[in-house]
């Protein structure tokens, strides 16, 4: 593999890491939210606060790994992407400062404000609405480059099918993974009121989830076609998705072994992900960049990929504790530590 | 407005909010570290305690501080895209390793937050405080050699059509003004906070609260503060000397120095003419400066007049520099003052001034690093990479930079009245008696 590719794959990672460790946040944030609309809080935010408060700075440092990383390894990445979001950047910059603060205040009282409550969960929803037009963009067809100045044409993308596909499949499959670890969780914290509560949500969300990849790759093909021709050849690749998605509906549905049903929902997502990677490949952005004009200068990636390896030997045993400590300790889950 | 002004004063503005919070991050966990550290060695729970509240407004703080800095870090791509298209082939390592030490950090703040009660010992769970301080101090170190590198970029070669080669990373990280950035950030960061946890302390007292608490409080942060504070002077003189060689720009724009002599006179204060470039009602001192950017009396110091105009910093960061240099003095001043109330064990109630002193010496800290990161930032006008790409080449083209601005300052407004009434909230409703009293009861049955 050529540097290129191993800097690709460790962002494309990262990202997948952000996606599921995110979307367990952002969709905790809507049910917290719905729930207290509804006047059911009292029975799931207890699990939610006892998993999130810990890891709530973990997980944002994941987003910016991957883009520190991105920019690293591929400069010219700042340029257009830099240039061409600075409102949606921006607006996504916001929410997520609004929601990080949030952790720090919920425990001296923000989780008892209704205002509070409500943004955050409305910023669960904005959020990953606002980062998955980074993707659209990504197909092209959005930026204008005339001379040296680039131009984001943002009213395309407000009218575009396709981006608009791929924020629903972003929100649903946010509610779904969500719902399906927190069913998890809640199984482990032996707290059956909330499982069940749970479960519901995750089959709700589970058809959503699945049409709304149909829509996207329909809008695919008509949005970049190029793109949707590789995607046809790591088809195997979605279908191997679609067949985690059906075991792990099938053991929720029975209540059975939870922990590898949600296992199975990271398989689902993580061979959606990486076909939809690979066939994005070779360009960063459609048709300005490709992995391989924007790669940094090789001594610059060669260290990156160093520091990378030394990083991890860093980070894992690191992750291992946290979860060690807050997700497969038994005692701290039912909540008597 | 254009783009360029806007974007720096978004930048600006978002760094002058960050630091505040940055500089408590950075420096806080050492002490929360030596109070538990010292609580748990000499069987104190005072200091125990101390450490758990010291910890529970640190979160708060180091929350805006995670959150202002994601703003930061993202801002670099979405306001200077053109900086970082250039720039990153250089300096993405450290920016890297600057996200590396925070996922530590992240990591074991989490950890030492939720587990104050879960260890059979307590030292596991003090042992947790230690990758914190490595990690958000290693954080500061990484971050600051990128802003050295914008200072006195090396370790590369710029080809015509303006393409980076022949990269050198260390060169590049360990450019020539890395290790006296880095050591005044570092020292300065950590006396600040020494000071703003001493101030808590000294406020208290004054409040009328006699418990010995507030005075191992005050003992221990004082104390440490003192070291630090010669520790900054330190770092700061060796500062100078690097700014004489390296950027001398930068040296005669904050000390209004035109002409190149020796025996170089020091001005503080005064009021500058600009036409004539002439100095009044300013206090001089004769060859200080000299001594200061060179170590003897008679070295030579370049003058602003050697630089083209065009490339002169404005003149106004000699305020700014006499500043923080003044409030370095008081820092010193009064914690030596406190330490010879402390050694002639006079109680330290008594004194009054004393106290009120220690409590400005906070938000005069605070100044101090606004000011110190202005004069050097602004120093450095016109230049966003010294001598290489100026300001207005790397700002964005896109339009609604004024909008932006304008959210981001709401913003920031928002978070500040948030965390204060937090803060105050936090302590008001738990005054430290109550939990004095239940940890004393505890540790004599």
């Amino acid at each position: 593999m050529n540097l290129a590719m191993v800097g690709i794959t460790v962002l494309w990672t990262f990202l997948y890491g952000y996606l599921l460790i995110a979307s367990i946040d952002f969709g905790a944030g809507f049910f917290s939210c719905y729930s207290m609309l509804t006047g059911k809080d009292h029975i799931i935010n207890r699990i939610i606060d006892r998993y999130l408060s810990p890891v709530w700075e973990v997980t944002n440092v994941f987003l910016i790994f991957f883009i520190v990383g991105l920019v690293g390894f591929f400069p010219e990445t700042a340029y257009y992407y830099g240039t061409a979001l600075l409102i949606p950047g921006s607006v996504a910059l916001i929410l997520l400062t609004i929601r990080g603060s949030f952790y720090a205040f919920a425990n001296y009282g923000a989780r008892k404000s209704k205002f509070y409550l409500l943004l955050y969960g409305l910023t669960g929803l904005f959020i990953p609405a606002s980062l998955s037009t980074v993707l659209t963009i990504s197909e092209g067809g959005f930026i204008e480059k005339t001379g040296d100045r680039l131009l984001f044409r943002a009213d395309l993308l407000f009218t575009s099918h396709y981006s608009w596909s791929v924020v629903f499949l972003a929100l649903v499959s946010i509610l779904y993974i969500s719902a399906s670890f927190l069913t998890f969780y809640a199984d482990r914290a032996n707290d059956l009121q909330a499982r069940e509560l749970l479960r519901k949500y995750a089959l709700f969300w589970s058809g959503p989830t699945i049409l709304a990849s149909l829509w996207v790759f329909w809008e695919l093909s008509r949005h970049n076609p190029e793109h949707f021709s590789r995607a046809l050849s790591v088809g195997w690749m979605f279908v191997t998705s679609f067949f985690c998605f059906c075991i792990g509906v099938c053991l929720m549905w029975k209540r059975k072994n939870l922990g590898i049903a949600f296992i199975f929902v990271m398989f689902q997502f993580a061979c959606a992900f990486f076909g939809y990677g690979i066939s994005h490949l070779p360009y960063l952005l459609y048709p300005f960049i490709t992995i391989h004009t924007a790669l940094t200068n090789t001594t610059m990636g060669m260290a990156l990929v160093i520091a990378f390896i030394a990083g991890l030997l860093l980070l894992i045993p690191s992750i291992g504790l946290l979860l060690w400590l807050f997700l497969f300790n038994a005692g701290y889950v039912r909540g008597k530590k | 407005m254009d783009s360029v002004l806007w974007s720096r004063i978004l930048t600006a503005e978002t760094l002058a909010f960050h630091i505040v919070w940055a500089t408590i991050g950075v420096g806080v966990p050492i002490f929360i570290c030596l109070a538990e550290g010292w609580g748990i060695w000499r069987k104190d729970p005072h200091f125990i305690l101390l450490a758990r509240r010291w910890t529970r407004g640190f979160v708060i703080t180091v929350a805006i501080g995670v959150v202002t800095g994601t703003c930061i870090g993202l801002m670099l791509s979405l306001l200077w895209p053109k900086f970082m298209q250039l720039a990153g082939n250089v300096i993405s390592l450290p920016l890297f390793m600057e996200t590396f030490a925070f996922f530590f950090e992240a990591i074991f703040l989490g950890t030492y937050l939720y587990t104050w009660d879960r260890f059979q010992k307590p030292v596991y769970h003090w042992l947790t405080s230690i990758p914190i301080i490595i990690g958000s101090s290693m954080s500061a170190v990484f971050i600051t050699t990128v802003n050295s590198f914008m200072n006195t970029p090396a370790g590369f070669k710029l080809s015509a059509s303006g393409r980076v080669s022949h990269i050198d990373l260390i060169a590049a990280m360990l450019n020539p003004s890395t290790p006296s950035e880095v050591g005044h950030v570092l020292s300065s960061a950590y006396a600040t906070c020494g000071f703003l946890l001493a101030a808590i302390a000294a406020w208290h007292l004054l409040k009328g609260k006699t418990h010995v608490y507030y005075k191992k409080a005050l003992h221990l942060t004082m104390a440490i503060s003192f070291i630090l504070s010669l520790l900054t002077f330190v770092a700061g003189d060796l500062s100078g000397k690097f700014l004489a060689t390296w950027q001398p720009a930068k040296l005669a724009a904050g000390e209004w120095h035109f002409d190149t002599r020796t025996n170089a006179p020091l001005v503080i204060g005064g009021i500058l003419d600009e036409k004539n470039l002439e100095v009044k009602y300013g206090l001089e001192i004769p060859s200080a400066l000299s001594f200061l950017a060179t170590g003897s009396i008679d070295g030579k110091v370049t003058g602003l007049k050697e630089i083209p105009r065009s490339e002169w910093p404005p003149l106004f960061i000699h305020y700014l520099f006499d500043a923080m240099v003044g409030i370095g003095f008081y820092l010193i001043f009064i914690s030596a003052a406190y330490l010879a109330y402390w050694l002639s064990k006079k109680e330290i109630i008594q004194s009054r001034w004393l106290l009120r002193g220690i409590v400005l010496a906070a938000p005069l800290a605070f100044l101090a690093i606004e000011f110190g990161w202005i004069y050097a930032e602004v120093g450095r006008q016109p230049w966003i990479i010294t001598g290489l790409m100026r300001v207005d080449q790397a700002a964005t083209t896109a339009d609604n930079v004024g909008m932006v601005t304008l959210m981001f300052s709401l913003l920031y407004l928002l978070l500040a009245i948030v965390a204060i009434s937090v803060l105050s909230r936090l302590f008001r409703g738990r005054p430290a008696e109550t939990e004095l009293h239940a940890v004393e009861g505890r540790s004599r049955t």
